[in-house]
């Protein structure tokens, strides 16, 4: 597959600004294979906006990222994806099992349907989430919990090698998350690399190999026992980045003119 | 006692018990809402009818209905073919194109968008000279897609959203357009031009060339739809998947686009700018209702619209002159009247009558309740309970009484021996049940939720007659097979209402006035 030494991720100097403001600054990052990353740090930190301008669903303003060596565009066959549970309307008229077929449509071409087999896989998918018995609801019929593991399904249908994770465990119950750890064990164990933003910080050092600390840039990013300190914790969320954002608002106002700024 | 997790249960329970049995309230709410919403569908359907037989009054000043109809039907006048064939091309595209439309949530987009296309319209025709279908089907797509483009401007450029700027851009251009087709009308060759049909639709208007420009627009989107179906699935449900998975969203989207504004274009003949969205929004609305998957709502949209089609010009046709975009629609909206009334799942009535049939066995097996209640404290003793007592119990007149234990006879749960009443087997396994499983939520909620005794029987009241056997397997294991619930009264053990059941099958089924005394007290 890929040798060791190239990075499944690696970003560089990145730079996401939302209406001339910027959301993170000077991103630097790479992530060796076969590790599950979290991602923490304060609401607003960036860490939604990370992930998104990792798979180019943002524009970016500086700086470049590139997935196992390639970059974004020729790499989007190797990125599997769990959006916010949020992101879509769940009355949305689909079966459970369409939502997981969904992860096989990247390597369909146009005009292909999903066959027998992606069929299949995505049964097998929807087996390892304990939802299979549920695979011909339609999707309003579910439980939060059983609705972010549908996401979760679907990532593991695209059988990518990295995966961006946007808050799986958030408002989820106790059986979810156990179930979508254990998935994501398997999937380190099989190699993958595994970025997670996640939120609570006591299971953030239980489940993570790794964490990056994020608040606008990167406050760290090492091995869960080295980073999770109570000195690092408190940079990233105590108030030290306000003053830079505040300066950073004033720029970004001044450049404007005032037009255009979202309070 | 703590009152501090008491929100927390709060939260879990009600989602239990809500989508079935709404309290008492709310119960009220709905129907208050309900019943305008009925007279208003009645008013509804009265008006079509009115306008049915309006129709048809014209029609016999004029050939007849029935001359009129047998024409229509024979299809012998081109003109009645081409509008047939019209209105079956039109209720294809735009039924399958708005079923995207409904689900990617631009119904607003779909109206904006067929009233930018008046100014291109006019461009069209000016630039011809004539009612020229290629000209005109090229200033009115490029209009539209203008129009779409200023909305785009206008929300990326300002903090101004997409409902005001589409609100914005529909009003400027259809004045302009209106403005240009009032200048041409006065022009020498005006009149004659038919442009006026652009308003409101005429389908008898048609001729070769617009249906040849529909059908190939129709081809154009179910190819595309055929092509493209898992593409416009997956950008629709969850476009920031999509992209992630390297589709080229922004592509799909301009695509869909392209094709509203063809399909608008082409549509506009037939049912006329006003109202051109309706045939886009409402057989896709229907559909949406009836069903749960995208695929089925497609054909169904598309059904509906050819239906609605074809009654729509037939109804003009015969109506002489009346226009047919407006009957088209009318018959679509009766469609959706149609489906939000009587839809299997989602209909108003469907949801009223489980709602009534939820009710009346919240009722029955109340009163079973309380007649198991009087049997209890009759020591499980002989098992009639006076009617006197009965009503007096449920604190009502023994006329009142007297409907509901009719009510509880009639499901073979009851007997009715002169002034006794007496349990069927299933009768008093189902009242052991529901007391069962009140004393069993009681106790939970004050052994495991921390909550006072005096505050969990209302909670218990409503739980009681939506607790699944699972749920009460489970209960009974977290409270290890407790016997007496928090009030120090006894909670029937499954065991004996089995055993009350199975003494029940040994013996034909009757009054049973010995049947579960000695079970009771063991």
């Amino acid at each position: 597959m890929t040798d060791a030494a190239t990075p499944a991720l690696e970003i560089h100097d990145l730079t996401v600004s939302y209406h001339r403001k910027p959301v993170l600054w000077g991103i630097d990052v790479a992530i060796t294979p076969g590790q599950l990353v979290g991602i923490i740090g304060p609401n607003g930190a960036g860490k939604s906006t990370l992930i998104k301008s990792c798979m180019g669903l943002l524009p970016v303003s500086g700086g470049w990222v590139k997935v196992f060596g390639k970059p974004l565009r020729e790499a989007t066959g190797r990125v599997g994806y769990v959006p916010q549970r949020e992101s879509v309307d769940w009355d949305f008229p689909v079966s459970v099992l369409d939502v997981v077929l969904m992860g096989r449509y990247g390597r369909l071409g146009l005009g292909r349907r999903p066959g027998k087999a992606d069929r299949e896989a995505a049964r097998a998918c929807l087996d390892k989430v304990q939802l299979l018995p549920f695979a011909n609801r339609q999707i309003s019929n579910l439980s939060g919990g059983q609705q972010q593991r549908v996401f979760l399904a679907r990532a593991l249908a695209q059988e990518a090698d990295l995966y961006f994770m946007d808050e799986p465990f958030a408002g989820v119950d106790a059986a979810t998350e156990t179930a979508i750890i254990t998935v994501l064990r398997e999937l380190r164990s099989a190699g993958k690399t595994i970025l997670v933003v996640h939120h609570d910080l006591p299971t953030a050092r239980q489940y993570f190999d790794r964490l990056l600390l994020l608040n606008m840039n990167v406050i760290a990013f090492g091995p869960t026992e080295e980073v999770f300190t109570a000195e690092l914790l408190q940079k990233t969320y105590g108030g030290r980045l306000t003053l830079l954002s505040e300066v950073a608002q004033a720029l970004g106002a001044g450049a404007n003119a005032g037009g255009g700024d979202r309070a | 006692m703590s009152r501090g997790p008491t929100p927390k249960v709060e939260r879990v329970v009600p989602n239990a018990f809500e989508r079935r049995d709404p309290a008492p309230n709310k119960r009220v709410g709905v129907n208050a809402l309900h019943r305008p919403l009925l007279w208003f569908f009645a008013l509804l359907a009265t008006s079509a009818v009115a306008r049915a037989a309006g129709v048809n009054d014209l029609a016999r000043g004029g050939d007849g209905f029935w001359v009129q109809a047998a024409r229509f039907a024979s299809l012998t006048d081109p003109s009645v073919r081409y509008a047939l064939a019209g209105a079956l091309l039109l209720g294809l595209g735009c039924g399958l194109l708005g079923g995207f439309i409904v689900v990617r949530k631009m119904a607003l987009v779909g109206d904006a968008l067929s009233h930018a296309v008046l100014p291109g319209v006019a461009a069209g025709f000016l630039w011809a000279g004539t009612k020229d279908p290629v000209a005109i089907f090229i200033g009115a797509t490029i209009a539209g897609l203008l129009g779409t483009a200023t909305v785009s401007a206008i929300t990326s450029t300002t903090r101004l959203k997409e409902d005001t700027a589409l609100g914005l851009v529909l009003t400027s251009y259809f004045a302009l357009g209106i403005c240009m087709l009032t200048m041409i009308q006065r022009l020498p060759n005006g009149n004659q031009s038919g442009i006026g049909t652009f308003l409101f639709g005429q389908a008898a208007a048609l001729g070769a060339d617009d249906i040849g420009l529909m059908s190939i627009v129709t081809a154009a989107v179910v190819g595309v739809v055929l092509l493209g179906y898992k593409e416009l699935l997956v950008t629709s449900f969850d476009p920031g998947f999509a992209r992630s998975a390297g589709l080229p969203t922004a592509w799909i989207h301009h695509t869909l686009m392209f094709l509203l504004a063809a399909a608008v274009v082409v549509a506009l003949q037939a049912v006329g700018v006003v109202l051109v969205s309706a045939m886009l929004i409402t057989p896709a609305a229907a559909a949406y209702l009836l069903t749960d998957r995208l695929h089925r709502m497609l054909l169904l949209a598309a059904g509906f619209g050819m239906v609605s089609g074809v009654v729509g010009a037939f109804g003009s046709f015969v109506g002489q002159g009346l226009p047919t975009g407006p009957l088209m629609v009318l018959a679509a909206s009766t469609v959706f009247a149609g489906a939000f009334l009587f839809g299997p799942r989602h209909g108003v009535i469907a949801r009223w009558w489980r709602q009534r049939s939820e009710r009346g066995r919240t009722r029955r097996e109340n009163a079973l309740k309380a007649m198991f209640h009087l049997w209890e404290e009759d020591d499980f003793g002989p098992e009639g309970v006076a009617l006197n007592d009965f009503a007096q119990r449920r604190r009502s007149t023994l006329e009142e009484i007297g409907v509901v234990v009719r009510e509880l006879a009639t499901h073979d749960l009851v007997t009715l021996d002169r002034e006794m009443v007496y349990f069927t087997p299933a009768g008093r396994l189902r009242a052991g049940e529901i007391v069962r499983n009140h004393r069993l939520w009681e106790l939970y909620l004050t052994e495991s939720a921390n909550i006072a005794p005096d505050h969990v029987h209302d909670d218990a009241e409503r739980i009681e007659h939506v607790l699944g056997e699972a749920t009460v397997r489970a209960l009974e294991r977290r409270l290890n097979y407790a016997k007496i619930d928090p009030h120090g009264k006894l909670i029937p053990s499954p065991r004996e209402l089995h055993r009350a059941e199975h003494d029940a099958l040994e013996r034909p089924a009757g009054p049973g006035r010995s049947g579960g005394g000695e079970g009771g007290r063991s």
